[in-house]
């Protein structure tokens, strides 16, 4: 396994010294998100081969993995031992790695109860830009030796550094869950939505779309049984089917040609005044937007931010409009700094965030 | 700039009484909630405004000026400790609410406000702010920002980092970097998770943006007895492997015991060699069920005795003497001196005997109380400082104790922070390579290193001294020199 890694430094070193572009790659599910990575050459670093699961143990409720480990073969360690990963990550493929997880930093369903990749993350094992091996956060829960550079690479995209291991906190499998099903309109929805999730009730997933809104309840039987009493509407079968669907966007709502935009908001923010259809998760804190070619990602940005938020063109059908929000003067100053400690020659997936970095 | 200068530019947009510079005035901030180290700063100011703190910080830079930030003083790693040439900033007078959405679940509020203020405000509505350190009575959301702060109940609940969600900071050049928003998300670096627990050395927080939960419907508690500490450690984990996420999962060690029972009569077991304080909240059958469980478990890991809370009076009971584990050490003995290790709970057993074993070696008493769900160790070593030579021999114990956190896997801090106690044991937790990212992670914020300077992370230059000293061990040159 260090021969893999003396290889990675290797092509780190020789790219870094000749100031030649990488695109860091693990399975290449998520190849769609993020600007292109400029790299004239195309010189890809596949981040495949190192992988595999170093250390778990389920008492602890920690999982280390190498970055090559395909998440399939990560949850299914997981599933055996009735543990899971909470934020529920979405896979886009069957290829997907926990790499490419980490980096992307996507959560799915589950993200507004349990919370987010980058909640989870416990300590990471990277190469940055000048190919140094270096180690930060660790195996056990709290820790605040140093600054969280482990939760600086969630979403990242691989401009920081080439992740090696990852080690995530794991949690228990919910003993039941149900999907409940009712018919409301938007507004309704979205106040319905923030306010249960004031309440104690074991809500792990809520998702709108198109006048019905669906909740998914976890826990102990007795516990989803009583919200189930409270809360009313019907059940659903085979509700994991419908939250999968979401998770990997194999919903029919995900199947058009239009733009696909992810605006990340105020949950409590009324319906949207914008063009498109839309679905929504996380008690109305995610908003998705497909969008015709009209409509220009100038308004989208200005509601998401007025909403107290940003917004991401997940899936483009055109090209040329930066897929992250934009950033703020200084705010951007601190990126660029930052990207500059940890990659000099600017030779990691240079621009697949924002072209500066 | 002269002491003087700085004072008289400080007063020029600053109230009289919110620049400090008389000894007497200067005395209360000398030190944090780690008594240990003292130093008077320069100058204390006062702020009630972030454009106060902008002009002071301008000010700072402009001179290079050294900047320690405090909230309300009570870290217990030095990391508030003043700076000799420096301006110490207490952010103590910003302790205003700003603003709380019931609905969308948050609260603004400046960094001065009490942790458990938070809370109180909000509930009327049901809702409360989750990281609990146990001194939230007094200490400060800014605090606990930049010390990553947790409690007893963050194993289900999560630390600071889990429970914000925004950031107003300012930059040592005076700059405002908004943090975050009121999105579960937010484009770019995560700098909302590299700002917290940074210990005050990459910018200000002059606001934070916190999440409120929904108060649990109901919450009880399982006290279990054990003859035997590893009996205790199995306890813990088969509860965990159980599938059970308790809402708070406390041990406590026989000397704890003893010390805490003799203050308050909690009705905890004398016989025990260890106890455990397992929670369960949640939705009233849900808790039913979930202690139903626990007592199974406890029964099965050979517990001695076991209690369930029957109300919530007795629920507080039984906690009220884990929580006056602090002040009975202080009670036992005339001085403690708290760590903060964690490590994988695996290794429990094996690192309290190892405690025990350096007790004896140094002929002081250690009492343990340890966060069992999450690994975070808190040996309280009993000394007395008027005993020429007892302080430095407790600091040895400490630091050695820190160093066995380490080989166990685990870390030197889980969330009292590095401040000034522990910067000779990050030489121990990482490599040169590390510490260089630190260093270029902190110069990205402060490239003139006037923040906090000398926490947190130790310089390379200190490490290798420390390194040579351990080889020398016992014959140290030149001991009475200060080292940096």
């Amino acid at each position: 396994m260090q021969a893999i890694i003396d290889q990675y430094k290797a092509t780190i070193r020789a790219a870094a010294e000749q100031k030649t572009p990488l695109q860091i790659r693990g399975g290449g599910t998520k190849d769609f998100y993020g600007n292109s990575v400029v790299t004239p050459s195309n010189t890809i670093l596949d981040a495949t081969a190192y992988c595999g699961i170093i250390d778990y143990e389920p008492t602890e409720l920690v999982i280390t993995a190498r970055a090559g480990t395909r998440l399939a073969d990560l949850e299914a360690a997981l599933d055996q031992k009735g543990q899971m990963l909470a934020f529920e990550p979405p896979y886009f493929g069957a290829a997907a790695t926990l790499g490419g997880c980490i980096a992307a930093g996507l959560s799915g369903p589950r993200r507004a109860a349990a919370g987010s990749v980058r909640d989870f993350v416990l300590g990471v094992r990277l190469l940055n830009g000048r190919g140094d091996d270096l180690s930060f956060g660790g195996q056990v829960m709290k820790n605040v030796a140093g600054y969280d550079v482990s939760r600086l690479m969630v979403g990242a995209m691989g401009t920081l550094g080439m992740l090696l291991e990852v080690s995530l906190k794991v949690l228990p499998k919910p003993m039941t869950g149900i999907t409940l099903h009712m018919q409301m309109d938007e507004a309704a929805a979205i106040e319905k939505m923030n306010q249960w999730a004031g309440k104690p009730l074991p809500i792990s997933a809520t998702c709108y779309r198109n006048g019905g809104l669906f909740l998914r309840l976890s826990g102990a039987e007795s516990a989803v049984r009583a919200a189930q009493l409270k809360l009313g509407g019907e059940e659903l079968i085979e509700g994991e089917v419908f939250w999968k669907s979401v998770r990997e966007q194999t919903h029919e709502f995900f199947q058009s040609a239009d733009s696909l935009w992810r605006l990340s908001i105020n949950p409590t923010t009324p319906p949207l005044s914008l063009p498109g259809e839309q679905l929504i998760e996380w008690n109305g804190g995610l908003r998705w937007l497909l969008s015709n070619e009209n409509l220009g990602a100038v308004t989208i940005r200005k509601t998401a931010k007025d909403a107290g938020g940003h917004a991401t063109l997940f899936r483009s059908n055109k090209p040329g409009i930066s897929v992250f929000h934009p950033l703020d003067p200084n705010m951007m100053k601190i990126h660029c700094v930052l990207k500059e400690k940890f990659d000099p020659s600017r030779i990691l997936n240079p621009g697949r965030l924002y072209p500066e970095i | 700039m002269s002491p003087q200068e700085l004072v008289n530019n400080l007063r020029s947009f600053l109230p009289p009484e919110a620049v400090l510079y008389e000894t007497e005035d200067l005395r209360p901030y000398e030190c944090d909630g780690l008594s240990a180290y003292r130093q008077l700063p320069m100058v204390v100011v006062l702020p009630r405004t972030e454009e106060q703190i902008v002009k002071i910080l301008k000010l700072c830079y402009a001179t290079q000026t050294p900047v320690v930030a405090r909230g309300a003083g009570t870290g217990l790693s030095g990391g508030a400790l003043p700076h000799a040439q420096g301006v110490l900033l207490s952010l103590a007078k910003l302790n205003q609410i700003i603003a709380i959405d019931p609905l969308a679940r948050m609260a603004r509020v400046q960094p001065g406000v009490r942790n458990l203020a938070i809370s109180e405000a909000v509930a009327a509505y049901s809702l409360y702010y989750a990281p609990d350190p146990s001194s939230q009575i007094a200490c400060s959301i800014g605090g606990n920002v930049a010390e990553n702060s947790g409690g007893v109940h963050c194993l289900k609940y999560g630390l600071t980092v889990h429970n914000i969600l925004k950031l107003r900071v300012l930059t040592i050049e005076g700059e405002c970097l908004e943090i975050g928003g009121e999105s579960l998300d937010s484009a770019g670096y995560d700098l909302l998770a590299l700002m917290t627990g940074s210990e005050g050395m990459l910018g200000i927080v002059t606001e934070v943006t916190v999440k409120l939960i929904p108060v649990p419907e109901k919450a009880q508690l399982v006290m279990a007895a054990f003859d035997d500490v590893h009996k205790a450690g199995n306890a813990v984990a088969n509860v965990i492997g159980a599938g059970i996420i308790p809402a708070g999962m406390e041990m406590m060690d026989k000397i704890t015991i003893h010390a805490v029972e003799e203050f308050l009569h909690a009705g905890y077991d004398l016989d025990a060699a260890a106890i455990l304080l397992c929670e369960s909240d949640g939705s009233a059958e849900e808790v039913a069920d979930e202690i139903n469980r626990i007592y199974a478990i406890m029964q099965q890991s050979g517990a001695t005795k076991i209690s369930t809370s029957q109300n919530e009076a007795e629920r507080l009971r039984f906690w009220a003497g884990r929580k006056a584990a602090f002040p009975a050490a202080g009670r036992v003995s005339p001085d403690y001196y708290c760590m903060d290790g964690t490590i994988p709970r695996k290794h429990l057993a094996h690192v309290l005997d190892g405690i025990e074993k350096l007790s004896q070696e140094y002929g002081l008493r250690c009492m343990n109380v340890f966060h069992a769900g999450d690994g975070n160790l808190h040996p309280l070593i009993l000394y007395d400082a008027n005993q020429p030579g007892e302080l430095e021999r407790t600091e040895e114990f400490g630091g050695k104790i820190l160093e066995m956190c380490i080989h166990a896997g685990g870390t030197i801090t889980g969330e009292h922070g590095v401040g000034m106690e522990k910067i000779n044991q990050m030489c121990t937790q990482f490599k040169t390579g590390e510490l260089e990212m630190f260093h270029a992670v902190k110069a990205a914020f402060d490239p003139a290193g006037l923040l906090n300077p000398g926490k947190a992370v130790p310089t390379l230059h200190r490490c290798a001294e420390l390194g040579a000293m351990h080889v020398h061990r016992g014959e140290e040159k030149f001991a009475e020199l200060p080292r940096f």
